[in-house]
């Protein structure tokens, strides 16, 4: 199993809500950059043996449909080479609707991409303005309906939630007309307030109010609800997927396996000892500098112990509807976590749900997620 | 030795006025010190006593010193505890000594606290010359102060030493001054030995090293010794001075200050005022002034961590053996599990064991609120000391309860009279003294309670006068009040580490306040918690701190998971020193949010 995570750091026009790494550049740079791209991933091979071929690619950012076809497809090209893609490879590109040219998709899809992530975000004309996003309604919904004329039949689409002045009921009508497109996978985020964005500035001055915890709380429980009622499985606190279609390559993030990285800003681990992450740092031109001098651009994060790797074991798959399987635990550590963990699964009762075989919680342990799981860090 | 040659004199001054700088420039010019050595604050050992820039103990340093006349001197400089908490040590330590050195900030002027220990080296006689310090400031007027110390002590200020200990100058002008004007110590080295213990601390090799005044007779190694306060009888190992490091002495003669290793094991039997005599040829008096040194505030400490109790108990002993004014005992809590109800001095005392608990032995405390000795007669007749709210029987089984109460002497500008009358009345004082001692510096006498004191007096003086007022203290007695016991409940149950003792007056008012104050404290978590406070069954307050309804971080990915994960971690070693109560996580605030209650 080896999944690879590409970060593409560039944007149009930068969101106020948004602390990602992301800058705006010309054709020129972004050009410069996929060739950068292609040489991180020809030399990744060298210093991050694993098992190949690759099971998923992910194109992350930043905007990633910033990048051209014929781009996606020498990058892919290089994946080829160096690691050898599965069959089968689910292969995601993170789409801006406000950045799909006519004919784009299509040749997105001839170059390999076989799953569509659209940031959609609002389906409320009203809130896209204040999230500064560059789409309107239109544009969204016709981005969506693109992507399937297209062919492509793996489409997730982001929304988000809790933001100033958006009632219960408001979130509702636009619920409504997220299931009307009739996505396979649905991300939804609550907005949150990122230090050194222009949001917590505006929030700090008291211009924007963020959303009552109740009232997130109410939201959350209604999109669980609608998405559910609807046929989608609430598999981890922020996603949710019609049977089959869960997200294969972030699956790797929560399961705690591997997962390689390119491209400045990406994070990468390696799951084997107990467990090292490294990155490579968000800096453009040191990063041109590290692969055209052949080296390797990544820095190394942390590294774990038994014990840490035990923690951050439960950290992740705790925020998945699986939740903890407590054989495989076993098996993978060699000890029990009902003994590692006694205090801290008292400490989240009774939100934390235990069977024999595992721990998990449901959505109204997932509301409280970071307290509750902190008594296991 | 020649006593005509010695010189015994200690340094009076406020905590932030640079004594200890001072010192440490007096060591420089003598060369006791090399350059090596110059840390500042070689006198203060302790980190702690480093960083609050206070004395905790007193130390004694053997300076040579050849003066203008040709002649050399021994300069015994005895640094003394700058806080009223230790105003006992203090007053022993001068009365090893027959001058003092009352060091004034040029800028700020005399403070209270350096008032009441100067007025402690007048009354027992010594020499007292003055010296500005921080003339170096922009803002010091040495004019203006000097006529304020004369004014408010009356001393003569016209030859008085200017100097910036921070840029060195008037150090030599300290030396001469300590030569002309600290007379020379008398007494009969041929007399029957009497020696003063004005400290004593525990040292892992040597045992109990006592610093002593001689002030008759002699005394040298294989000496057999009696310490007439407690009866201990020793055999003298090895007597010496500090120069800083210490020096063998084949004797130490009357006049001469030094220390002194005759095997004792605990600083307990080497109190503090005691007199050392030999034990076949014994002085017929001890000299005046001993006390038996008793804590007069007390508060549990808790590990946070229940399997830290041995930890703690092994810290306790340790500390316990430097320092006699400090107990402790076992005590069990419902609330808390199993620690230790612990005596103090003061407040000053009491941070300063927490303190040195958690950086020195590495311990999580929770603490609680201060409390002082209740006097409690049974309906049976039998008199109780209380030390604590679970410790007060049954109310149909008292008696009466007394409490104890000092006499405070503050002293403050004319302008903020008014308001310290109102505190003193609010906290229940009765006025003995309101004298003005210059035409603005008053100085006012209260008979106040001791458990008003102890909870936030201190703080609430300094901030009515902007922090110009000084408060000293001595204990009175003990007098009948009519106290409850006041509960506190979180979620129904009665934390018994919350109870108080409360004037019954002000009970409705504190556990309001009380309550409302916890709130603030305790961090919102997944259930709702109520805290009540009641007095006996009747709840007379209380406030929700309300469930937490979201706390979720929505995006985890590859490059949040670190950086997310740790965030969590750093919010949980916040939470470290929480103690799990009932289903409830309290705060160290949360214990002593008492202390936090404006009347």
């Amino acid at each position: 199993m080896a999944s690879l995570y590409l970060h593409i750091p560039f944007c149009s026009n930068k969101c106020p809500y948004c602390d990602f790494y992301s800058q705006v550049a010309t054709a020129g740079e972004i050009d410069r950059y996929a060739e950068l791209l292609c040489r991180d991933i020809s030399q990744l091979k060298r210093c991050r043996p694993l098992t190949p071929p690759l099971e998923t690619i992910y194109f992350g950012g930043g905007t990633p449909s910033l990048l051209s076809p014929p781009q996606i497809e020498a990058i892919l090209a290089s994946c080829a080479t160096a690691f050898g893609l599965a069959p089968g490879c689910e292969i995601t590109l993170e789409a801006n609707p406000g950045t799909l040219a006519d004919g784009q998709l299509e040749a997105c899809r001839a170059a390999g991409i076989n799953r569509l992530s659209l940031g959609i975000q609002s389906l409320d004309e009203k809130n896209l303005r204040q999230l500064g996003r560059i789409h309107n309604v239109g544009q969204a919904r016709e981005s969506v309906n693109a992507a399937r004329r297209t062919g492509f039949s793996n489409l997730s689409l982001d929304l988000m939630f809790a933001l100033p002045e958006q009632s219960l009921s408001d979130l509702d009508r636009e619920l409504v007309q997220l299931l009307e497109l009739d996505p396979e996978h649905i991300s939804i985020y609550g907005l949150s307030f990122e230090d050194g964005t222009e949001f917590a500035a505006r929030l700090a001055r008291g211009e924007l109010m963020a959303c009552d915890e109740s009232l997130y709380a109410e939201q959350y429980r209604l999109i669980n609800e609608r998405l559910r009622a609807a046929g989608f499985e609430h598999y981890e606190i922020s996603n949710f997927a019609r049977p089959g279609r869960r997200c294969r390559h972030n699956q790797t993030y929560w399961q705690r396996n591997s997962c390689l990285a390119a491209g400045a800003g990406a994070h990468g681990f390696d799951a084997s000892s107990w467990g090292e992450r490294w990155h490579i740092p968000p800096d453009l031109k040191r990063y041109a500098e590290r692969i055209e001098a052949g080296a390797n651009p990544a820095e190394f994060l942390e590294s774990f112990t038994h014990h840490s790797a035990m923690a951050e074991y439960l950290y992740l798959s705790l925020r998945t509807a699986d939740g903890l399987d407590l054989e495989r635990f076993a098996e993978r550590f060699g000890c029990r976590a009902e003994q590692v963990f006694a205090t801290a699964r008292e400490k989240a009762t009774p939100y934390l749900q235990i069977n024999a075989e595992h721990w998990f919680f449901t959505p109204e342990g997932w509301l409280l997620y970071d307290h509750l799981i902190s008594h296991f860090l | 030795m020649d006593q005509k040659r010695i010189r015994n004199f200690s340094i009076i001054a406020h905590i932030d006025h640079g004594t200890s700088t001072i010192a440490d420039r007096l060591l420089e010019a003598t060369g006791a010190l090399s350059d090596r050595e110059r840390t500042d604050q070689f006198l203060d050992k302790m980190d702690l006593e480093r960083e609050r820039g206070i004395t905790i103990k007193a130390q004694a340093v053997r300076l040579n010193y050849k003066a203008k006349d040709g002649q050399t001197y021994i300069l015994n400089l005895i640094d003394t505890p700058g806080h009223v908490d230790f105003s006992y040590e203090v007053s022993r330590s001068l009365s090893a000594c027959e001058g003092a050195m009352l060091v004034v900030d040029a800028a700020q002027g005399v403070e209270a606290q350096t008032l009441a220990n100067v007025y402690m080296a007048i009354d027992q006689d010594l020499e007292v010359f003055p010296v500005l310090n921080k003339i170096d400031l922009p803002s010091a007027e040495p004019e203006r102060i000097k006529e304020e110390i004369e004014e408010i002590i009356g001393i003569d200020t016209s030859d008085a030493i200017l100097a910036s200990a921070k840029e060195g100058k008037g150090i030599p002008d300290i030396l001469e001054a300590v030569v002309a004007k600290v007379p020379a110590p008398k007494g009969d080295a041929n007399a029957p030995l009497k020696a003063l213990t004005f400290d004593s601390w525990y040292d892992s090799y040597q045992g109990v090293i006592v610093l002593i005044r001689v002030v008759e007779g002699a005394v040298k190694k294989g000496d057999k010794i009696k310490l007439m306060a407690t009866g201990g009888v020793y055999e003298v190992q090895k007597v010496g001075a500090f120069s800083p490091h210490p020096l063998e002495l084949p004797q130490l003669a009357a006049g001469e200050v030094g220390f002194l290793i005759a095997g004792i094991k605990v600083v307990e039997d080497a109190k503090v005022g005691d007199t050392i005599t030999h034990y076949h040829r014994p002085a017929e008096k001890p000299l005046p002034g001993y006390q038996d040194v008793k804590p007069m505030v007390f508060s549990g400490l808790y590990p946070v961590d229940s399997a830290d109790y041995d930890a703690l108990r092994d810290a306790l002993e340790k500390l316990r053996l430097n320092d006699a004014a400090f107990s402790f005992e076992p005590e069990n809590s419902v609330a808390l599990g199993f620690g230790f109800r612990c005596g103090f001095l003061g407040l000053l005392h009491m941070e300063i064991i927490q303190e040195r608990l958690e950086r020195e032995f590495g311990v999580d405390l929770i603490t609680t609120a201060p409390t002082v000795v209740y006097r409690v007669t049974t309906t049976k007749g039998e008199v109780l000391q209380v030390e604590s709210a679970n410790m007060l029987p049954p109310v149909q089984l008292i008696d009466k309860i007394e409490e104890p109460f000092v006499l405070a002497s503050i002293h403050v500008p004319n302008e903020f009279v008014g308001a310290v009358l109102s505190l003193c009345i609010e906290k229940r004082g009765v006025q003995r003294e309101l004298k003005y001692l210059t035409a603005n510096r008053v100085m006012v006498v209260y008979e106040l309670p001791l458990n008003e004191i102890v909870l936030d007096f201190f703080d609430r003086l300094k901030s009515i006068t902007r922090g110009y007022a000084s408060l000293d203290y001595e204990h009175l007695d003990f007098r009948v009040s009519r106290l409850v016991r006041l509960n506190v409940l979180i979620n129904g149950d009665i934390v018994d580490a919350l109870s108080l003792i409360v004037h019954q007056d002000k009970a409705q008012f504190r556990g309001r306040e009380l309550v409302a104050k916890m709130k603030e404290f305790i961090p919102r978590q997944q259930y709702e918690v109520a805290i009540q406070a009641a007095i006996g069954s009747k709840v007379i307050a209380r406030s929700t701190v309300k469930a937490l309804r979201k706390d979720v971080t929505a995006k985890c990915y590859g490059g949040d998971i670190t950086r997310k994960r740790k965030l969590l971690e750093k919010q949980k070693a916040g939470k470290k020193r929480m103690k799990q109560v009932g289903s409830v996580e309290l705060p160290q605030e949360a214990f002593l949010a008492i202390l936090k209650v404006k009347d």
